[in-house]
């Protein structure tokens, strides 16, 4: 197979399923009526979110970017053989999951409560009641 | 990236998409938080393969424990089928 | 109907989603700004991962801004749920769970040490290896889960967890001050930097870092904790 074709197969999967992860769960949250089912659909469009970031940020055929440095004539040098990823994207993805559990966390206590109210995890059903 | 990184990337990227919509339509909440937690696992996958081992740490410790467990807590105390 | 104009409303997001995504292309060298990082990272600050001098060094605000947000949800899931806890402070927990059986029970008890020191090994050497304090104390969370759910009479005192990640997010803030009195900016290194690829190098990153190590750790472990020791009512329980 050659490089191009594979650059090809692979911008293609990696964006295509991001791009599915992000529409299919968009598509959930509008559509689900059960409270619980919205929140799932939401931590897939995180999911989807993500890849896509990270995605961007890399380079073909490059390495992840830790340098291990090496002793050349007595003296220690950091070696950079292949070309890096981006770091920047991984950073941010880093930041945004620990928030995504964050908010999914505070969601679901939220459901526990209404829950609790209304005996019911339905948003039509609590929207019907009222308080 | 050999042709059984791309094979792994393709197999896995329909996984995704399959996963993601078996998510959405299963009436039993607790299987759809499985399939979630599996999702996670094949991101992970992805993020080591786009050369990202810190994401792939994190998302392999929050998505896959964390979240799932935080989920079957929540279940545990509502309802366990979707109506 | 309400069906068909979700979909169509999709296809067009999804149409020109796709069309911005697909014009940028896969797997090529676009760096404005990492380029300066992944040279500053080594050569300046001596650290190995440039993820880590990035997320505590360069972004430094941002990763205190991160903490505080995970500080406000574990703070906001204990009000949501404090009233039902307090009504049923005598009772335990989880008196309707049964005991887990004796072979989880032991290997809880072998796996808790191996995972804690995991967890520890992974946010001390975040600025070599990959990881760090998230994941680490994530990690360590994981160990107090499976205490968590194993054994039905152990629960974790919420007032030394209040104490451990006040501490921590204390020295996190107190060494950005500290930067600020030695006439540096909020946040910039102050400590020599040291070898790469050593322990001690990287100035305040590994302090920083076993800092947000504790504190994630220990507004995990209280949100598991809280979430866990709900007590289910068994007239709520009926239609279960």
């Amino acid at each position: 197979m050659s490089e191009e074709l594979m650059q090809q197969i692979l911008s293609i999967s990696f964006y295509g399923a991001s791009l599915a992860l992000i529409l299919i769960g968009v598509y959930g949250v509008l559509t689900k009526k059960n409270l619980i089912k919205i929140l799932l659909s939401l931590t897939i469009v995180d999911s989807g979110v993500n890849l896509l970031f990270v995605s961007l940020g890399y380079i073909m055929n490059g390495t992840a970017p830790i340098f291990s440095p090496a002793i050349m004539d007595g003296k220690i040098e950091v070696l950079k053989t292949a070309p890096m990823v981006d770091p920047v994207p991984q950073a941010l993805v880093l930041t945004a999951i620990v928030i995504g559990l964050g908010v999914t966390a505070v969601g679901l206590a939220l459901v526990i409560r209404l829950f609790r109210h209304h005996n019911t995890t339905n948003i039509d059903e609590i929207r019907n009641l009222k308080w | 990236m050999s042709v059984l990184t791309v094979l792994i990337v393709v197999l896995g990227a329909i996984f995704l998409v399959v996963g993601a919509w078996y998510v959405l339509t299963r009436k039993d909440l607790l299987v759809a938080t499985i399939a979630s937690s599996i999702i996670s696992l094949i991101l992970s996958v992805f993020f080591l393969i786009l050369q990202a081992p810190d994401v792939a740490l994190t998302e392999a410790t929050v998505g896959v424990a964390l979240t799932t467990i935080i989920f079957v807590v929540t279940i545990r105390n509502t309802k366990r089928m979707e109506e | 109907m309400k069906k068909i104009i979700i979909i169509l409303l999709l296809a067009v997001i999804g149409y020109f989603l796709a069309d911005i995504f697909f014009e940028i292309p896969f797997g090529e060298d676009s760096m404005v700004v990492s380029k300066e990082y992944l040279d500053k990272s080594p050569n300046d600050l001596h650290v190995a991962n440039t993820v880590t001098s990035i997320v505590v060094n360069f972004r430094g605000f941002d990763t205190l801004g991160e903490v505080t947000v995970l500080f406000l949800a574990s703070t906001a899931i204990g009000s949501i749920l404090f009233r039902r806890r307090k009504v049923h402070t005598k009772l335990n927990p989880q008196r309707n769970a049964p005991h887990a059986s004796r072979i989880v029970q032991i290997s809880a008890k072998i796996l808790f040490p191996l995972i804690v020191l995991l967890g520890a090994y992974v946010f001390i050497h975040g600025h070599l290896t990959p990881g760090g304090g998230f994941q680490g104390g994530v990690i360590i969370a994981t160990g107090y889960l499976l205490l968590l759910v194993t054994y039905r009479k152990f629960s974790v005192s919420h007032s030394s967890l209040t104490w451990i990640e006040a501490i921590a997010g204390v020295t996190f803030a107190g060494i950005g001050v500290l930067g600020l009195i030695l006439g540096k900016d909020f946040l910039e290194n102050f400590l020599p930097v040291g070898t790469i690829n050593n322990l001690f190098s990287g100035g305040i990153i590994g302090i920083i870092y076993v800092a947000v190590g504790f504190k994630v750790a220990s507004e995990l472990t209280g949100i598991l904790d809280t979430m866990l020791s709900i007590k289910v009512d068994s007239e709520e329980n009926e239609q279960n």
